[in-house]
């Protein structure tokens, strides 16, 4: 029971995850696209300056909770993906730096090299993140003693890749929405026309997503079980066409609100798949790590529940006061401000 | 070099680098915190401004202090994948618990506080900043609770092959941690004062934006001094438990070889580790490493021939970094006490502040030594006397392990680089003007 509690946890935290760091990894990888010259570029950067930092400690969080609830598999899932993980990690730390570091100096070479940080250090973990996942959702090669038993290419399989794209393409959507909520004027328009553009491949890839989830791994065996599971994907389907609805409106945050719902509701399709297994092994059933043998003690579970149900809601609390107390629409007088990193 | 080599270097290089800029934000948070409270008492203006000068110094430090960290809890699981199984049930849970109470915390506010300036009252605002610092505080506590647990492991049974929490209370409130947590986070702000200090400094000997520095050096040194001088009293506490639960690690931080009661200490001395002896050793004084161990001049102290070789750390490097941090510690606290007397004639002592301004490096050399002697002191162990280091290391390739610390060590040091050159320049630009933005409360 307290296994299967903490594996919706992990589920969960995984998914607010990227729900919210989606959009600054999705916008920071299509700056390059959206904005034409340095003041569009800094009110780019001020849209998710008061969030981001934020936003990635659900990352932490989520990668400590792995740790503490499941601490087996956060080994072998941790050392499995040793590069992959590396590259996230440099891509973070270079794009992280950036918000502080880019309007210290000026001067356009220095803004530029900082510049380019954001957009392949926000590309790279929106793409790696699902291929990761992907993989997860599939199956890694783990043998005897989970030991990992793949390459460093093992990663680069065709559902591996579908996952990247699929990860890739929700990010930007989310992302192209956030910059139509938070501007006005050209940048809101461009927002807006990349979200439009975006949109058809997403839906293209999801559905491809969805069929090959059904050829490669053995995710719909939980839904096959209990068919009410079926709303997740479900819900996950109608927010991807409400995100066309309410942009087809021009109603700004709630497009970008079923975007987020979309994300949400993708990740726990996976996850729900995945259950009891938080590493399936491609090798051998047997050597899979599941709820039963790589989780935590109970003591341990249940100390972590308490500080989890006790300390989250209070997160939840001020981080959604903070996005009201910054909820108004970034102009180009804010960028002369004094509020700025 | 195999995997367990570079993995032992990528975690020196990740947690070397990720401590130069921790130690500054745990303290300078207070000290900004306390330079906006007292503008919002006083309305003094200058107040304000220092806040924002040191707070922009602050940023770059908390930024690149946050972004390492995530390095660290990650690399438990990527290079030291045997003993996070090993110890997850417990270490996992006190990284987990960090995240959430103190990661949060800070990084929300912290974002609060730099946008917040006109869409707070000066009273919330300023509370922003306070969350931070206790914030900053509090994941300092939790980090060194689990740090202390790989020194002296407690609350624990070993059941299916890993260590298992049996008692949460043990481990949050061993004495060990608490002595560790002070005298790490009184370090910090030793360091942070004499950070502050150092740059005042630079713009008194300058003569510029006197009233401003004046306050910032005084505020600076009433901080480093009060925790200089507790941290020679607190120190001695801390290495008495180091005495009792680590003799290891005491005898090769005193380089000492031989079991005896009324064990001397040597004023200067040069370890010869092979030869399992001292090269050197002059200037004895009697009994005094029993007194300081054990508070008896009688006192056995165990030497390390006590102990099965591969159950000794290395001793010069302990050794050397145990003197160069007790040394320094006293230098801070004689810089303070000079400085108390100097407060109020500073413009007149520019050898103290030229003093004062290239000791800024010595805190960080501080800290750092004082880390080699906490985590080298404690080898061959992770955890002392349950599990050794050369078990612990993740089934990778040495070439995967190659090639990632090659990337630290490039993306760590153009970062460190950069980091450099942004602090130097803030620091010489001194305080910018207010500028006037509409709907500004003064």
């Amino acid at each position: 029971m307290l296994g299967t509690i903490w594996f919706i946890l992990w589920g969960v935290l995984w998914a607010v995850y990227f729900m919210l760091d989606g959009y600054d990894l999705g916008l920071g990888a299509l700056m390059p696209f959206l904005a034409k010259n340095d003041t569009e570029r800094r009110l780019i950067y001020r849209t998710m300056g008061p969030h981001w930092d934020g936003n990635e400690v659900w990352l932490i969080t989520a990668g400590g909770v792995t740790f503490a609830a499941f601490p087996t598999a956060y080994a072998v899932m941790f050392s499995g993906l040793y590069s992959a993980l590396m590259l996230i990690l440099f891509a973070l730390i270079l794009r992280g730096i950036s918000f502080a570091f880019r309007d210290a100096v000026d001067h356009p070479r220095w803004k530029s090299i900082w510049d380019w940080c954001l957009i392949l250090g926000s590309f790279l973990p929106a793409l790696l993140f699902g291929v990761a996942f992907a993989n997860l959702f599939q199956g890694i090669p783990i043998g005897a003693g989970g030991i990992f038993q793949g390459g460093l290419l093992t990663l680069i399989n065709p559902y591996g890749l579908a996952g990247g794209l699929l990860f890739l393409l929700l990010f930007t959507v989310h992302g192209s929405l956030w910059l139509a909520v938070k501007t006005e004027g050209d940048l809101q328009q461009r927002g807006a026309a990349m979200a439009r553009r975006l949109w058809p491949w997403l839906l293209i890839m999801a559905v491809l997503f969805l069929l090959s989830t059904q050829r490669l791994t053995f995710l719909y065996d939980n839904y096959l079980a209990q068919p009410v599971l079926f709303l997740i994907p479900a819900v996950a389907v109608a927010a991807l066409i409400m995100i066309r609805v309410f942009l087809g409106k021009a109603q700004w945050w709630k497009a970008w609100f079923a975007s987020a719902a979309t994300i949400v509701a993708t990740t726990l399709f996976g996850v729900v798949g995945l259950y009891p297994d938080l590493l399936k092994s491609s090798l051998d059933p047997a050597y899979s790590l599941n709820i039963y043998n790589a989780s935590s003690s109970p003591l341990t579970l249940k100390i972590m529940l308490v500080v989890a149900l006790t300390f989250v809601p209070l997160v939840i609390a001020y981080q959604v006061w903070v996005h009201w107390l910054f909820k108004d629409k970034v102009r180009e007088q804010d960028l002369g401000h004094e509020e700025a990193y | 070099m195999d995997a367990l080599m570079l993995s032992r270097l990528q975690f020196a290089v990740a947690t070397f680098f990720h401590f130069i800029f921790v130690p500054l934000t745990l303290g300078l948070s207070i000290l900004i915190a306390i330079m906006e409270t007292v503008y919002v008492r006083t309305g003094d203006e200058d107040y304000r401004r220092m806040a924002r000068f040191w707070g922009r110094l602050f940023i770059i430090n908390f930024a690149i202090g946050v972004l390492t960290g995530i390095t660290l809890e990650f690399q438990f699981g990527t290079n030291w994948s045997r003993y996070s199984r090993y110890v997850g049930d417990i270490f996992g849970s006190l990284l987990a618990i960090e995240a959430t109470l103190a990661f949060f915390l800070e990084s929300t506010f912290l974002a609060v506080w730099i946008f917040g300036w006109n869409r707070l009252s000066p009273r919330l605002h300023n509370l922003s900043i306070w969350l931070v610092a206790l914030a900053s505080n509090l994941s300092a506590l939790w980090i060194l609770i689990a740090n202390s647990w790989m020194q002296h492991p407690v609350g624990y049974t070993i059941r299916g092959g890993r260590a298992e929490l049996s008692d949460f209370l043990a481990i949050v409130t061993q004495p060990f941690a608490i002595q560790q947590f002070f005298h790490t986070v009184s370090g910090a702000y030793i360091l942070a004062g004499f950070f502050v200090m150092g740059i005042s400094a630079y713009h008194l000997l300058r003569r510029q934006h006197i009233a401003f520095f004046t306050k910032s050096f005084r505020m600076a040194l009433i901080f480093a001094l009060i925790f200089s001088l507790a941290e020679i009293v607190q120190g001695h506490i801390h290495g008495g438990e180091v005495a009792k639960i680590q003799p290891t690690k005491l005898a090769a931080m005193e380089s000492h070889w031989e079991s005896q009661t009324g064990a001397p200490m040597w004023l200067f001395l040069i370890p010869d580790e092979k030869n399992e002896r001292n090269l050197v050793e002059w200037g004895r004084i009697p009994g005094a490493l029993s007194m300081l161990a054990y508070h008896s001049s009688q006192a056995l102290v165990k030497g390390l021939k006590d102990f099965p070789k591969d159950e000794r750390p290395p001793v010069t490097l302990t050794f050397v970094a145990f003197r160069t941090m007790v040394g320094l510690g006293f230098l801070f606290a004689l810089l303070t006490v000079v400085g108390w007397f100097k407060r109020n004639k500073l413009l007149e002592s520019p050898g103290f502040l030229k003093v004062m301004l290239y000791a800024i490096p010595l805190p960080y050399i501080a800290l750092q030594a004082g880390w080699i002697v906490t985590e080298v002191g404690r080898q061959p162990w992770i955890v002392y006397g349950l599990m050794k280091t050369t078990d612990a290391v993740s089934p990778i390739a040495a070439s995967q392990v190659g090639v990632s610390l090659g990337a630290f060590i490039l993306v760590y040091s153009l970062l460190g680089a950069a980091a450099f050159y942004l602090m130097i320049r803030y620091a010489r630009l001194g305080p910018q003007p207010l500028p006037a933005a509409a709907g500004e409360e003064v």
